[in-house]
């Protein structure tokens, strides 16, 4: 129980996928600009990342490994990723469709989003049991959709603010991410060992 | 090799029918979104906007073909009312596309009128009653004001008369001081900020 739990630190605020491990920046400065489509993108990455990162293991556990097609993982891994996000996208536009219209582009492009694909790879070198795949991938989403909202609320603040000319727009936003990132860096002696 | 071909094939075909069973159970019927929009339109099928009426505006407005700012019968209210549907910013009135004017119905002179069917043609909720070489009148309730029966008229018989206030439909007008405040909010802003 405690190894599930210092998964889920370890992956949230210690080794944060965006600020830390710098993957999924793509939508992390795209999707933040407002607090309501944050939302949404971090509720739909959150159930993509993980249900993609157990099913990724599956079919490495019981497709790949048996057969010893190791060298087909990124491939399937992608395979595995787009028919989730496919999934998702199809019951986000029957169960919200304004947030199917909110999100727009960025549903689909969850596909090719690296934090995704990341947290497959990154399960399989470490050798991760089901559960621990399905922690790590859960850890993964919320530490994505932490930073993402927190973001998005800092973005907000700033856009109403007094910012210097050559500073405006995406200048500003990426020295705020610059400054979170120097932040969750501090996280780095939480746990030790 | 045959393998790796056949796991792959095997996978994907897997994907492709849970893909397809979820296409069929997860289908949307029309576009919510578009209901959504087109409830808020004031229905006067005028085809200021620039699109045949206000359906049509509102799948351009879903599609992203259309800004919400292009129903001047709409006005104010409406505009804001579409920026929260769709978590947009309000924009102000689109001028090109006529300016906002109180809600009016059209009024036919009778005595003019000579009965040639062109305004009844014209009128897109089929508000006027009349046959050929009879005189034609205006059916009020139904009259949404939107001016389209005025350019046929060979006889320039119908006039646009504004809706008077009755105890029914008067409201309290805005406050004047409140209107400056609003004016008057960017710089406020900034000065907080």
């Amino acid at each position: 129980m405690t190894e599930y739990a210092l998964i889920l630190v370890s992956t949230v605020l210690v080794n944060n996928f965006v600020l830390v491990k710098f993957l999924g920046l793509c939508p992390f400065m795209g999707v933040s600009r407002k607090l309501e489509t944050a939302t949404g993108m971090a509720l739909a990455t959150t159930f993509v990342l993980t249900l993609s990162s157990v099913c990724s293991y599956l079919a490495n556990h019981y497709l790949l490994q048996p057969l010893g097609l190791g060298y087909l993982r990124t491939i399937t891994f992608i395979l595995v990723i787009a028919v989730v996000v496919q999934f998702t996208e199809m019951v986000v536009h029957k169960t919200s469709p304004l947030l199917y219209q909110v999100l727009g582009i960025f549903l689909p492009l969850i596909t090719t989003n690296c934090a995704v694909l990341g947290v497959a790879l990154l399960n399989v070198q470490q050798h991760f049991g089901f559960l621990e795949s399905a922690v790590y991938g859960f850890g993964a989403a919320v530490g994505f959709s932490l930073v993402l909202i927190l973001f998005a609320a800092v973005r907000e603040r700033v856009a109403a603010a007094d910012v210097p000319v050559p500073f405006r727009g995406s200048a500003i936003a990426l020295i705020t991410a610059g400054l979170m990132s120097l932040a969750f860096m501090g996280f780095s002696g939480l746990v030790k060992g | 090799m045959m393998t790796a071909i056949l796991a792959l094939g095997i996978l994907a075909g897997l994907f492709g029918l849970l893909l397809g069973y979820s296409a069929i159970r997860f289908r949307v019927e029309g576009e919510p979104i578009v209901e959504q929009i087109n409830a808020i339109l004031p229905q006067t099928q005028c085809g200021q906007c620039g699109y045949a009426g206000c359906r049509p505006y509102a799948e351009a407005i879903a599609a992203g073909e259309a800004e919400i700012n292009q129903c001047p019968p709409g006005g104010e209210a409406n505009i804001q009312a579409l920026a929260d549907l769709l978590g947009r910013d309000p924009l102000p009135l689109n001028e090109e596309h006529g300016e906002h004017k109180g809600k009016q119905v059209a009024v036919i002179d009778e005595s003019t009128c000579i009965g040639c069917t062109l305004c009844l043609q014209a009128c897109p909720v089929d508000a006027i009653l009349g046959a050929a070489k009879q005189m034609h009148t205006v059916i009020a309730v139904e009259c949404t004001g939107c001016e389209l029966c005025i350019e046929p008229c060979p006889v320039d018989c119908i006039d646009m008369v504004p809706v008077r206030e009755t105890i029914g439909t008067w409201k309290w007008p805005f406050p004047e001081d409140r209107r400056e405040d609003i004016a008057q909010l960017p710089t406020l802003r900034r000065a907080v900020g």
